[in-house]
């Protein structure tokens, strides 16, 4: 029986002080109410199907990055998670809370992959996502992770960006493309547009040239869009990842309410992944709607039907060898794949796809908010995704594209960690080297 | 009445009641149940349904399958074997003729006789699989190997019983029971796989395909 | 509003201007907007000397560096935030405020006297300013905000309490509580989100998050006895100031009024209670299965279920009648107690009975072009835009206002004509 290191021990408020206040009635009563209330036939019928057989295990990154070690495997953290809650009918403690957390928030990016490797097609993210419920109800979730909830409840978008500074980041890119391209304004609130534009809350943060970018997309490919001023802007949901759903619920809601304010046709949401999940499925299904009630197109579809359409213009390519990730929200969760290597092709005269990929890519394992859990949780995701690099070293590419913000930043970290010697970008910054602008917009 | 009638008239009728009210039962409250499960009904759909069952119904369907193939190999044999060889053994077909009357086609004995040593030979690699590949002996139970034993005991005995190696009569008792333990195990076990697998496949092949527009195999 | 018997009801056309003439004499016009009675067309417009606003092609006198959120008031004011030197303000009709600010936004309007209010960010934090006057103190943060019916008194949620970075434990304790005229409440919560001022702008309610998991609603800063699993906006009974909020229970949404169900029944889905005008019926967007939403009235579903959404709805003046906006398979339409027109369309806009509740007029649009239809029926020419109809005191004539091949006009219809 081969043996496989204990995890190391790793510091987090969010973890170790808040199982400090747990008592057992409380945490019984949780799980009980989570399993007996919240989730009703797929729960059962998941946990009465599984035979044991492993043959999950295989499908995980973490897994196939530590050679094997059986604790990484899906079923596995299944099983030292929800099962054993199952088992002893919610009488664990505080300490089981802490590792069940750490796993379930830590080790898995509930990205689903395992759900293509069961022959019965269980939904292990589903399961993790139920524990994750569990301990956020709980209120044992990693710090980061939890002030990002935060975020998300106390101003609607993620990174604690004030409305102020919002509109302000909307002017400034505004201004910087007006010098580029005429008449590439940012139509703030415009009742009856065609397009409603939203971001996450990370791009007026830290990104806020891809906004820019975008103005000169829309600009340039002629399109009616706007951008709420206001909450309802950020498309992001972190809550999803956390387990509290109510907080997911507002957000999504905010965002839709303010889709159907500007009575937009559709919203065309930027390059994330996350984002697209928890606006065109976690969200609108606790709140009730089968599908949103605004058409909600991925940036990567909005690209492609830019292209296709001619509506914008591929003057030039880009030359240097380049690669891609394919982000499972929108591949796996949208089968976005064949779309998004079309534009790659329509702009890269030298793309070297991945092996695996469409739905059998690699999650970049900062996604399903394990990134959101900080620097303590670094090295875990890390060190759990070596087959992403060694995925991408075989391209020999050296640009990496990565239509989503948690496989950018994710991916970031693991060529920087490995060193790859490659550079990570947004496919709209590809897209605005290549695209012709046309003489009448010329500044 | 003796142990041999016993086993092979009210026994063999609870076990048969029992196999089919069970399952029915179990069918039933899923069904209940997933209506409470918001999402079930709406997303499924009988195109990605069958599309996602076609997948992982064929041999090598699947990626994981191309990519385990002795596993796959052995696994659809033993499950063909598994529920072929008890419906078309000879045998089997004389009781339901003495019984009822009724009969079929049957497969020459020989074959049926090579079936059964395949889901012995199966189910002694599925054991060894429990005991030697790390991430099948991590999430192995004592019910794992109980579950085991319970599906490879009629064959087993019925294999013995057929070449007469022992005791005849008390392995055909011993096959009868077995038999009959595996009848009433599918439905109140995790052997109620064998009709959940075409739900829970259904169910996700929809959600990928119906809604997701993605492949799930 | 109480002046539209002064408007001007005379049947007829007036070409009102003409933006042809606009864009000869400036480089640029954008964001046009059109003012409630339809006397006035104004805009963004940039010339030599930097951006500005215009009316009806007279641009005011002073420029700026950046103006943004241009609407008209209730009464017919052209309103702006506007940027010079660095500094913010609002410009009501040419004339700006008095005081600046390091930032200004989110510009409402509010009540017959055409109150006008933004959020402000100061050397002293941010705050509301009502009509040129600023809240005393500056809070750390500031989130959404309503004004009183009469437009005299402001209510904004207000980060009240310093949270460090990543402190989950403050966080907990509760830093954000509901400021009225910038005085915050008495206690804090975790969250307050929804405010609602009373008919009388005596109270102000809200949803605040109590505990992690635990919501309620707060009246003036006491929250209900009690709690529930999530809520939505609440607001109050016109007639008798009670509070009624959708609420999350076990089985599903209730609209509890003052932490009881009123109704008796739950939804899948419950939110955006209103009232009829005398406060006598009440009605809510419900989803009585998942996937499907329609109006409830006094806790009734219409049988009519729509796949997509439900908003905006609208009672009769009389109360009688209830109007929603309703999409269904990507179509949008509009449905009056209980049944949806027959016709579909690209988009519609809130709907507005006539004054006796028999005919319900909306601005739809198909094809990229506009048009008004009355009772399902598309009663008027297509143009290129088209802003909120508006029935007369009389409820015999219709104001439509149009824009057609760059030319805004302002036409008077009878209804009976239509």
């Amino acid at each position: 029986m081969a043996t496989f290191p204990e995890r190391e021990p790793v510091e987090d408020i969010g973890l170790d002080e808040t199982i400090k206040k747990l008592t057992p009635e409380r945490i019984e009563k949780t799980i009980l109410k989570v399993l007996n209330e919240e989730s009703a036939a797929r729960l059962k019928v998941y946990v009465n199907t599984c035979v044991h057989c492993g043959l999950c295990s295989n499908a995980c990154h973490f897994y196939n990055s530590h050679d094997g070690d059986v604790k990484y495997a899906p079923v596995s953290k299944v099983k030292d998670t929800l099962w054993e809650m199952i088992r002893k009918k919610g009488r664990v403690d505080g300490e089981f809370i802490r590792k069940a957390s750490r796993i379930a928030f830590t080790e898995c990016n509930v990205c689903r992959r395992c759900s293509m490797y069961c022959p019965f097609g269980i939904d292990l993210a589903y399961l993790i996502l139920t524990v994750r419920r569990i301990c956020h109800l709980l209120g044992v979730v990693p710090q980061y992770l939890q002030d990002t909830v935060n975020s998300h409840a106390a101003t609607l978008n993620q990174m604690w960006v004030k409305p102020d500074e919002w509109i302000d980041t909307l002017q400034w890119q505004e201004e910087e493309q007006l010098d580029e391209v005429v008449g590439a304004r940012i139509p703030l609130d415009r009742e009856g547009a065609e397009i409603m534009y939203s971001v996450i809350g990370p791009e007026p943060k830290f990104l806020p040239q891809l906004i820019g970018h975008m103005d000169q997309i829309m600009t340039v490919a002629g399109m009616s869009w706007t951008v709420p001023s206001l909450d309802g802007w950020d498309n992001s949901n972190m809550a999803m990842y956390s387990g509290d759903f109510e907080i997911m619920a507002r957000v999504e809601r905010k965002h839709y309410d303010k889709a159907l304010e500007l009575k937009v046709k559709k919203i065309v949401m930027g390059e994330c992944g996350h984002a697209f999940r928890g606006a065109a499925y976690d969200g609108p299904k606790w709140l009730g709607w089968l599908r949103p009630p605004v058409p909600l197109i991925h940036a990567v579809e909005f690209y492609y039907d830019l292209i296709h359409s001619g509506r914008l213009k591929i003057v030039k390519k880009y030359e240097e060898p380049i690669t891609l990730q394919d982000p499972c929200n929108i591949v796996r969760g949208k089968g976005l794949g064949n779309k998004l290597r079309y534009i790659m092709n329509a702009t890269c005269s030298d793309f070297r796809d991945v092996e695996p990929r469409f739905e059998h890519n690699y999650c970049c394992c900062a996604g399903g908010g394990v990134i959101n859990c900080g620097p303590p949780w670094k090295t875990t995701r890390v060190n759990g995704n070596r087959v992403k690099a060694e995925q991408f070293r075989a391209t020999e590419a050296k640009v990496i594209v990565t239509p989503c913000h948690n496989c950018h930043s994710g991916i970031e970290d693991i060529v920087s960690n490995y060193k790859l010697d490659m550079h990570v970008k947004f496919f709209c910054e590809i897209l605005v080297e290549c695209i012709e602008i046309p003489e009448s917009l010329k500044v | 009445m003796d142990l041999y009638e016993i086993v092979r008239g009210p026994l063999a009728w609870a076990a048969l009641l029992l196999f089919v009210l069970g399952t029915a039962y179990r069918i039933v409250s899923m069904l209940i149940e997933a209506r409470r499960d918001k999402v079930v009904y709406p997303y499924l759909s009988l195109k990605y349904g069958l599309r996602s069952l076609m997948h992982w119904l064929i041999p090598f369907g699947s990626v994981n399958m191309r990519k385990r193939p002795v596993m796959t190999v052995v696994s659809f044999a033993f499950h063909i074997c598994l529920l072929v060889t008890p419906v078309f053994l000879l045998a089997h077909i004389i009781l339901w003729d003495e019984s009822w009357g009724l009969q079929w086609w049957s497969l020459p004995e020989a074959v049926t006789d090579v079936m059964s040593v395949l889901v012995v030979g199966a189910c002694a690699f599925f054991l060894i699989r429990r005991i030697v590949a790390p991430e099948v002996q991590n999430v192995t139970f004592l019910s794992d190997y109980v579950l085991l034993a319970v599906v490879v005991l009629p064959f087993l005995t019925g294999f013995l019983a057929y070449h007469q190696l022992g005791p005849y009569r008390p392995m055909l008792i011993l096959h009868i029971l077995a038999g009959e333990i595996m009848l009433v195990a599918i439905p109140f076990s995790r052997l109620s796989h064998m009709f959940f697998f075409f739900f829970t496949r259904a169910y996700m092949g929809s959600e990928f395909g119906k809604v997701r527009n993605a492949r799930d195999w | 509003m109480g002046e539209q018997q002064n408007w001007d009801w005379e049947v007829g056309e007036r070409l009102v201007t003409d933006l042809a003439e606009w864009k000869k004499a400036f480089s640029d016009v954008y964001d046009e907007v059109v003012s409630p009675d339809g006397e006035k067309m104004g805009a963004i417009v940039k010339g030599e000397e930097g951006l500005t606003c215009c009316v009806n092609g007279s641009a005011w006198e002073q420029t700026y560096e950046k103006v943004y959120s241009v609407k008209f008031s209730p009464d017919n004011r052209l309103t702006a935030i506007t940027m010079a030197d660095d500094e913010w303000t609002t410009v009501v009709d040419g004339a700006p405020w008095e005081q600046t600010y390091e930032y200004v936004w989110n510009l409402r309007f509010a009540g017959r006297g055409g109150a006008i209010a933004v959020q402000t960010k100061g050397d002293d934090g941010y705050g509301i300013c009502l009509d040129g006057k600023a809240w005393e103190a500056g809070f750390l943060q500031i989130r959404d905000y309503v004004l009183s019916p009469d437009g005299r008194r402001a209510a904004c949620s207000v980060q009240t309490k310093e949270l460090a970075e990543g402190d989950i434990f403050g966080f907990l304790e509760g830093g954000w509580s509901v400021a009225v005229d910038g005085k915050p409440w008495d206690r804090n919560f975790l969250n307050v989100w929804g405010l609602a001022f009373s008919a009388d702008g005596a109270k102000v309610a809200a949803e605040v998050r109590l505990e992690s998991t635990v919501y309620s609603i707060a009246v003036d800063g006491k929250p209900w006895d009690a709690s529930y699993g999530c809520v939505w906006e609440p607001c109050f009974d016109p007639k008798n100031g009670q509070v009624l909020a959708p609420v999350k229970i076990e089985s599903g949404w209730i609209l509890a009024c003052d932490g009881k169900d009123l109704w008796g029944r739950s939804f899948g889905q419950l939110w955006r209670p209103v009232f009829s005008p005398d406060g006598s019926r009440t009605a809510a967007i419900v989803s009585p299965s998942f996937g499907r939403w329609t109006m409830a009235v006094e806790g009734q579903a219409w049988n009519a279920t729509f796949g997509d959404a439900v908003t905006d709805p609208v009672f009769s003046p009389d109360g009688r009648r209830l109007a929603a906006i309703v999409k269904d398979k990507n179509r949008w339409t509009i449905g009056v107690d209980g049944a949806a027109w027959g016709e579909t369309f690209d988009m519609v806009w809130r709907p507005v009975f006539t004054p006796n509740a028999k005919r319900v007029l909306a601005k739809v649009e198909r094809n990229g072009k506009f048009a008004l239809a009355l009772d399902g029926r598309v009663v008027s020419g297509e143009y290129d835009g088209l802003y909120d109809p508006v029935i007369g005191p009389e409820g015999d004539r219709v104001l439509v206002k149009a824009l057609d091949g760059g030319k805004f006009y302002r036409r008077v219809l009878r209804l009976g004509d239509l």
